[in-house]
C-alpha cells in the first residue's frame, strides 16, 4: 500500500513532465496568473498589509505587468523569496519575473544567465548612525560595529569602502531587517547599513527618527530592476516594456486620472497614440492586446504615481525622488522611445 | 505455497523467480537496484537538461576565487581577499567551537538538572521539571531568537560604559558585559611565555603520576597519602616560581573602551554567546531527561547497599550510581551531541558565521551556486555526524558492561 | 487470665488511654512539609533560598509587564502612547493579527472555519488510534476518511479530487486482496497498478466535469501559513513517515544485501544531516532535478523532504522495536510456516510498533517544532509571519517578546500534550510487572 502511493505520485510527476515548457509569456497566458518574486517584507516595495493584500513599489511593477499581460492587475501570485533563494526560483520558472530589489551587476546579468530587464529604482548603499554618536560622516567610522542585512551585494560593498579607506570594521550579519533594526536601536552596533531607500524606510518605523542621522556616503550604485530569464526575448520585452511605459507615461503627462480620455482618442501628440494603441500596432508586436500600456498604467498609475504612493514623501518611508526623477528634471530615467 | 514443496530436482522455471522463496529475493533485489539506479539517471538527466536550458554548468572553481567578504569571528587569518574555501573553513572551524562549547555546557546543565530532578527538595525538583518541560516542548529556533532577543536588550550596549554618567562598568576593571559579546582579558606572550605553559603542562602530567603513586601505595600498602594539597602544590607551584624568575613573560591584555567599541582582549560575541547557550539550555532538557532515566534504571539496592556501607549521598551519587547509570547514559547522549552539532546550522536566525552562513548564506548568494553549495553543506555535516557517531560508538564499546 | 493467680500486685494499672496530643508543631502540616521538602539539610537550604530568590526576581521583573499590558490598539505607537513609558507589553499585536498568526496573511478570512474544523476533527480522527482500548474500533473508519475529508475542507476544490483518491485505495486494496492469495508479488504489483490507474481516470474526469463554482471554493497551499502550517506539515509528514519507516526499518533488517544497503545509505545520509539543508534542498536544489517545465508547489517540496526527514527517524525508532523482540518470536513464526509478508504483518510488526509507540511520539513531537525551521526558506509559518509581515510591517515594527512569547506558548501547549499522552501511553502499555 505505501509503496504505491509512493509510486502514484511518481506518476503524478511523470504527468506533470508531459506540459512542456513554452514560452514564458504563453505560460502566464495559459496559466492566468503571473508569478512574481518579491522580498518577505520591506515596507514600501513588498509588504502583506493587515488584509493579507501585497502593496508597495515593486508589487505596483508585478502588477503593471499583470495588467499588461492578462488584463488584470490583481491576477499576480506573489511569491515571497529570499536573498538565498531567489535567482533559483526565477532559474527554475518557479516565478516569472523578480521584482525584489535586486541589484544588476555583471555576474548576475553573465553568469548566472538573467536578464535585467531595465532599472525601477537607482539605489546606493548608505549608512545610519544614532545622532549622539557624533559622526557626520563614513570615514570616520573606523573601528565601528557595523549591522548588515545578509543576503545583497551588501557585505561586498562594504568590505570595498573599510578596505580602500583602510579603516577596521566589525560586521554583524543579521538576516532580517526587523532583526537588524531591534539590534541597532539596542546598541549592539553603532552602525546599520543597506540600501539607502532601505535605511530611509527602516528610520521612518523608528520611536524617534530624528535622533538617527543617515550619513552623506552612499559607498556603492545598486540600480535595482526588475529581471527575468536569460533566453526568452518576447518576455522579457514585455517586461521591459511595461516598465518603459510607466516610466514614459510620467515623461508624457499620462496618469491614472487621464489616461481614460486620452486612450478614448486620439491625441494630437503620435507618441501617446502608439503607446495608447490608437495608433499603430506595438501591442501585436510584443503579442500583447493593443490597450496593454492603457492596462498596465491604469493599474497603479505611472511611475511617479506608484513612487509617490509607496515610497514618496508624504509616505512613512519618504523617499526624495533624487536619481529617481524624469530626466526632464535632472534625474536618470530615461526610457527609449515608443516608435 | 505450492513451489514450496516440489521437488528440487525440478528444473528452473520462470515463475520461480516469483513464486519461490528461493530465488524472489534476487528478483526483488533486481528491482530495487534497478529502480534506484532509473531514479537515479531520471534525476540525473532532468538536472542536466535543466542546466542546460538555462545555460548554467556546475562547477566548484567559484571556491578559488576572492570571497570579497569579511568574517566577524575567524579563528584563522581571513579578509576579504581570501578565497571562498578559506571563507568556508572559517565556517567549518565556528560550526566546531559553537558545536563543542554547546556540547560541554549542555551536558554540565543536564547532568545538574536531571540530578536535582531527583532531589529530596521539592522546590528544586518542581523547578527542574519547569526548566525541562519549557524547553523541550518549545522548537529551538523560537529559543535561540529569544535568547539572542534577551541579550540584546537586557545587556548595556559600549557606550553606557562611556563617560562619567556610565550607567555601566566593568567587571574587576577587566571583564565587560555587553550586549555585542563579552570582552576578557587575552594573555600576551612575551619570549619566555611558552616556558612556562611547558612547565603547566608538565605539572599536570606531573599530579597525574602523583595520583597514581597514590593509588598505587594505598592498595599495596593501605597507607593513605594526602591528596589535595600536595596536588595543588605540584600544578600551581613550578609554573609560578618560573612565571617569576623569567620576569613575568606573560601579560594580560585588558579590554578597553577605545572609540566605538571595547578595543584589545578577546571578544565573546553576542550572536555565539546566544546560539551556545540556546543549544546548550534546549538540549540540556534532553539530556536531563536521559540522566534521569539513567539513574532510575539503577536499582535503588544499589543506594541501600551504598549507604550501608556509610558512604555519603554525594559519594554514592558520584561512586555508584553514576557510574553504573552511564552506561544507560551514554547512547542517547551521542544523539544529543549529534543534534547540537546539527542544529548549529540555525545560527543563521542569529548572524552567527558558521558553514551554514558563509558557504551555505553569504557564499551561496554571492555566486549564486546554489547546487554546489548545498552540497558541499551536506557533505560537510555528514562527516561530522559520522565521525562522531563513529568515534563515540568506539568509546561506547570500550565502556560496554563486558558480560563472561 | 484471671484464674491465673500472680504473685505480683501491680500498683497502678492504667484503665483508660491517654488523650491523644497534638504532634509538636515542627512535625505537622506546612511546617513538617517544609522542613522534610525544602530545608532537610545545609546544602538543601541553600539551593531552595536560590530557588525562591530567582523565582521572586523573575515575578518581579514579568510581573508588570504583564499585569500593565495593552490588549488593545492599532500599532505599536498607539500602544506606545498607552503605556506612557511603564513597563507593558503590547499584547494588542496578538489581538489585531491573531488570524495571521494562525492562518497566515493570504487565507481567506470567511473561510477560517474550514481548517478549524479540520482541526477539531482531527482529535476524533485521531482518538480511536490515541485510545485504542477504550473507543470501539469502528471509529477507525473515520480515522481512514479523515486524510481526504481533511484535504477538501483545507483546500477546498472539487470534492471529486479527494473521493477518488479514496477512491483508488480502495480499489487498490480489492485487488490486493484478491491476488495477495495467489501470490504476494501479484497482489503488490497489482495492487499498485490498480490505484495508480484509477487515479488516473479519476484525475481525468474530474478535470473534465469540475464545475467552476465548487462547494468549498479552492485556497492554493501558498496561502497557507500561520500556525495551521506548523500542524498542517507536522500530521502530514508525520503520518506519512510511519509507513515509510516501517518500511525503512524493515529493509534494513532484511538479510538481502542490496536492499538492506540501499536503506542504510538512505537513513544514515538523512540522519547525518541537518534538516535545515534538506530544506534547502527543497527550495534552491530539488527545481533542478524535476523534469524541466513540471512546478511542483514549494509547500509539496517541502512535505517530501521532511517526510523523508521523519522517515530515517522514525525507522531507527522502529528498528529499536524490532530488535527489542526475542529471536523465538521470529522463529516462531517461521515455524507456524508464514511468509515473510504474513509473519512481519500478525507477529513482528504489532509487538515491535508497540514497544516503538513511545519513541515514534517523541520523533513527532521533535518533527512538529522542527517544522519551525521552514521560516527560513521563506515559508510564513508562525514564526515565519512573526519575522516576516508581522514585524516588517509598520504598525508593529519592534514587537519581540510579545509575539516570539505567545509562539513559544502555542508550541509548549501542543506539545506538552502530546509528550503527556506519550507518558501515560507508556504506563497503559507497560506489560511487565513492576
Amino acid at each position: 500500500m505505501k509503496n504505491s502511493v509512493f509510486l502514484g505520485a511518481l506518476t503524478v510527476a511523470g504527468l506533470a513532465a508531459g506540459a512542456a515548457a513554452a514560452g514564458t509569456l504563453d505560460d502566464v497566458k495559459a496559466r492566468g496568473k503571473l508569478n512574481c518574486g518579491v522580498t518577505t517584507g520591506l515596507v514600501g516595495f513588498a509588504a502583506p498589509d493587515a488584509n493579507g493584500e501585497w502593496g508597495g513599489f515593486d508589487v505596483g511593477v508585478c502588477r503593471a505587468v499583470a495588467a499588461a499581460v492578462l488584463g488584470d492587475p490583481t491576477a499576480v501570485e506573489f511569491v515571497p523569496t529570499t536573498g538565498k533563494t531567489r535567482f533559483t526560483a526565477l532559474a527554475s520558472g518557479e516565478i516569472d519575473m523578480l521584482a525584489r530589489n535586486t541589484t544588476w551587476t555583471f555576474s548576475r546579468d553573465v553568469d548566472l544567465k538573467f536578464e535585467f530587464v531595465g532599472i525601477n529604482y537607482y539605489d546606493g548603499q548608505g549608512f545610519m548612525v544614532p545622532k549622539d554618536l557624533g559622526v557626520s560622516s563614513a570615514k570616520e567610522l573606523d573601528g565601528a560595529t557595523v549591522c548588515i542585512q545578509t543576503g545583497t551585494t551588501t557585505e561586498l560593498n562594504l568590505a570595498d569602502f573599510f578596505r580602500s579607506n583602510s579603516m577596521n570594521y566589525e560586521p554583524v550579519p543579521i538576516e532580517t531587517n526587523a532583526e537588524a533594526q531591534q539590534q541597532y536601536l539596542a546598541g549592539a552596533c553603532d552602525v546599520y547599513t543597506t540600501d539607502a531607500s532601505g535605511l530611509a524606510a527602516t528610520r521612518a518605523a523608528f520611536e524617534d527618527p530624528a535622533g538617527h542621522v543617515l550619513l552623506p556616503e552612499i559607498v556603492s550604485k545598486e540600480p535595482l530592476g526588475p529581471l527575468v530569464r536569460h533566453g526568452d526575448n518576447e518576455w522579457g520585452d514585455v517586461v521591459r516594456w511595461t516598465l518603459n511605459a510607466l516610466i514614459a507615461a510620467e515623461e508624457l503627462g499620462i496618469t491614472s486620472a487621464n489616461i481614460s480620455e486620452m486612450a478614448a482618442e486620439a491625441t494630437n501628440n503620435p507618441e501617446i497614440n502608439r503607446m495608447m494603441g490608437t495608433e499603430g500596432n506595438l501591442g501585436e508586436m510584443l503579442g500583447l492586446e493593443a490597450d496593454w500600456a492603457v492596462k498596465a498604467i491604469s493599474a497603479g498609475g505611472n511611475y511617479g504615481e506608484l513612487f509617490e504612493k509607496n515610497i514618496g514623501e508624504n509616505t512613512p518611508v519618504g523617499l526624495a525622488r533624487g536619481l529617481n526623477a524624469q530626466w526632464t528634471d535632472g534625474g536618470l530615467l530615461y526610457s527609449p522611445p515608443f516608435r | 505455497m505450492t513451489t514450496m514443496t516440489d521437488p528440487p530436482q525440478e528444473s528452473f522455471r520462470l515463475s520461480m523467480l516469483l513464486n519461490d522463496t528461493r530465488y524472489r529475493s534476487y528478483t526483488f533485489q533486481f528491482i530495487a537496484l534497478m529502480a534506484v539506479v532509473a531514479l537515479i539517471a531520471y534525476l540525473g538527466s532532468n538536472l542536466v537538461q535543466n542546466l542546460r536550458a538555462a545555460g548554467l554548468n556546475i562547477s566548484y572553481q567559484f571556491l578559488g576565487e576572492p570571497s570579497g567578504y569579511d568574517i566577524n569571528q575567524r579563528l584563522i587569518e581571513y579578509d576579504s581577499q581570501s578565497s571562498h574555501w578559506r571563507a568556508s573553513v572559517v565556517g567549518i572551524l565556528n560550526t566546531l567551537l559553537v558545536a563543542f562549547l554547546a556540547c560541554v555546557t549542555a551536558t554540565i546543565f543536564g547532568v545538574a538538572a536531571g540530578v536535582l530532578r531527583l532531589s529530596k527538595n521539592w522546590l528544586v525538583r518542581k523547578l527542574m521539571a519547569v526548566y525541562v518541560e519549557a524547553f523541550r516542548n518549545v522548537p529551538v529556533l523560537i529559543w535561540i531568537i529569544i535568547i539572542f532577543t534577551v541579550m540584546t536588550a537586557v545587556l548595556p550596549a559600549p557606550r553606557a560604559f562611556r563617560g562619567d554618567d556610565a550607567t555601566a562598568s566593568m567587571l574587576f576593571d577587566a571583564v565587560a558585559f555587553t550586549n555585542r559579546g563579552v570582552f576578557i582579558p587575552s594573555p600576551i606572550l612575551a619570549s619566555g611565555g611558552w616556558i612556562v605553559i611547558l612547565t603547566f603542562l608538565a605539572s599536570i602530567v606531573g599530579v597525574i603520576f602523583y595520583r597514581r603513586y597514590a593509588t598505587k601505595l594505598l592498595y599495596d600498602t593501605g597507607r593513605l597519602l594526602p591528596m589535595f594539597w600536595p596536588s595543588v602544590g605540584i600544578l600551581f607551584l613550578p609554573s609560578i616560581l618560573i612565571f617569576f624568575i623569567l620576569g613575568q613573560p606573560i601579560s594580560l591584555e585588558y579590554p578597553e573602551l577605545k572609540g566605538f567599541n571595547f578595543q584589545g582582549g578577546w571578544t565573546i560575541r553576542g550572536s555565539l554567546i546566544a546560539l551556545w547557550f540556546a543549544l546548550a539550555i534546549y538540549t540540556g532538557a534532553f539530556i536531563a531527561e536521559n540522566v534521569r532515566a539513567g539513574i532510575q534504571a539503577i536499582s535503588k539496592g544499589q543506594t541501600e547497599a551504598a549507604a550501608s556501607l556509610g558512604l555519603r549521598p554525594g559519594r554514592i551519587m558520584n561512586l555508584v550510581i553514576l557510574p553504573q547509570a552511564l552506561r544507560v547514559i551514554i547512547p542517547p547522549l551521542i544523539s544529543q551531541y549529534l543534534n547540537i552539532t546539527k542544529n548549529s546550522s540555525l545560527a543563521i536566525a542569529v548572524g552567527y558565521m558558521d558553514i551554514t552562513g558563509t558557504l551555505g548564506g553569504i557564499t551561496l548568494n554571492q555566486t549564486g551556486r546554489a547546487i554546489e553549495a548545498v552540497l558541499l553543506l551536506m557533505l560537510f555535516y555528514l562527516v561530522i555526524s559520522l565521525s562522531i557517531s563513529a568515534v563515540m560508538n568506539i568509546y561506547n564499546n570500550a565502556v560496554k558492561l563486558k558480560e563472561r | 487470665m484471671s484464674d491465673t493467680p500472680s504473685q505480683r500486685n501491680p500498683a497502678f494499672v492504667r484503665t483508660e488511654m491517654l488523650p491523644e496530643q497534638a504532634p509538636p508543631a515542627t512535625e505537622t502540616g506546612i511546617i513538617k512539609w517544609a522542613r522534610e521538602n525544602l530545608f532537610s539539610g545545609t546544602s538543601n537550604s541553600i539551593l531552595t533560598v536560590l530557588s525562591i530568590i530567582s523565582i521572586y526576581y523573575i515575578v518581579v521583573s514579568a510581573a508588570p509587564w504583564i499585569l500593565n499590558g495593552v490588549w488593545n490598539s492599532a500599532s505599536i505607537r498607539e500602544c506606545r502612547e498607552i503605556l506612557e513609558g511603564a513597563a507593558g507589553g503590547c499584547f494588542a499585536v496578538l489581538t489585531e493579527r491573531w488570524n495571521q498568526l494562525l492562518f497566515g496573511f493570504k487565507y481567506p478570512n470567511e473561510e477560517y472555519w474550514r481548517p478549524g474544523l479540520a482541526f477539531v476533527l482531527l482529535f476524533v480522527a485521531a482518538a480511536p488510534v490515541m485510545f485504542f482500548k477504550y473507543l470501539p474500533s469502528k471509529m477507525l473508519l473515520f480515522t481512514a476518511l479523515y486524510p481526504f475529508l481533511a484535504y477538501w475542507l483545507i483546500w477546498g476544490g472539487p470534492i471529486l479530487a479527494p473521493i477518488f483518491a479514496l477512491f483508488g485505495f480502495v480499489v487498490g486494496y480489492v485487488v490486493w486482496s484478491q491476488l495477495v492469495t495467489r501470490s504476494f508479488a501479484a497482489g503488490f504489483f497489482g495492487s499498485i497498478v490498480a490505484a495508480a490507474l484509477t487515479w488516473w481516470i479519476g484525475g481525468m474526469i474530474t478535470s473534465a466535469v469540475a464545475p467552476e463554482e465548487t462547494l468549498l471554493s479552492a485556497v492554493p497551499s501558498r496561502d497557507m501559513g500561520g500556525f495551521m502550517l506548523n500542524l498542517i506539515l507536522g500530521t502530514v509528514c508525520v503520518s506519512l513517515s510511519i509507513p515509510f519507516g516501517i518500511a525503512l526499518a524493515l529493509g534494513r533488517q532484511s538479510n538481502m544485501p542490496i536492499i538492506k544497503w540501499i536503506c542504510v545509505v538512505f537513513i544514515e545520509f538523512v540522519r547525518g544531516v541537518p534538516l535545515i539543508t534538506l530544506l534547502f534542498v527543497a527550495n534552491v536544489v530539488l527545481a533542478y532535478f524535476l523534469p524541466p517545465g513540471s512546478n511542483f508547489d514549494l509547500i509539496i517540496r517541502v512535505i517530501i523532504m521532511i517526510t523523508a526527514f521523519a522517515s530515517a527517524y522514525i525507522a531507527e525508532v522502529i528498528r529499536g522495536g524490532l530488535a527489542a523482540l526475542p529471536t523465538g518470536q521470529y522463529e516462531a513464526a517461521d515455524s507456524l510456516g508464514l511468509d515473510y509478508p504474513q509473519a512481519m504483518r500478525l507477529i513482528i510488526l504489532p509487538q515491535a510498533l508497540k514497544i516503538s509507540i513511545p519513541g515514534i511520539v517523541n520523533v513527532a513531537v521533535g518533527l512538529f517544532k522542527d517544522t519551525t525551521l521552514v521560516s527560513v526558506i521563506s515559508m510564513f509559518d508562525l514564526v515565519g509571519m512573526i519575522r516576516g509581515p508581522i514585524l516588517a510591517s509598520t504598525e508593529w515594527n519592534g514587537v519581540y517578546w510579545e509575539l516570539f512569547g505567545a509562539a513559544a506558548i502555542l508550541f509548549f501547549v501542543v506539545c506538552y500534550g502530546i509528550s503527556q499522552y506519550s507518558q501515560w501511553l507508556e504506563r497503559e502499555l507497560a506489560t511487565d510487572h513492576r
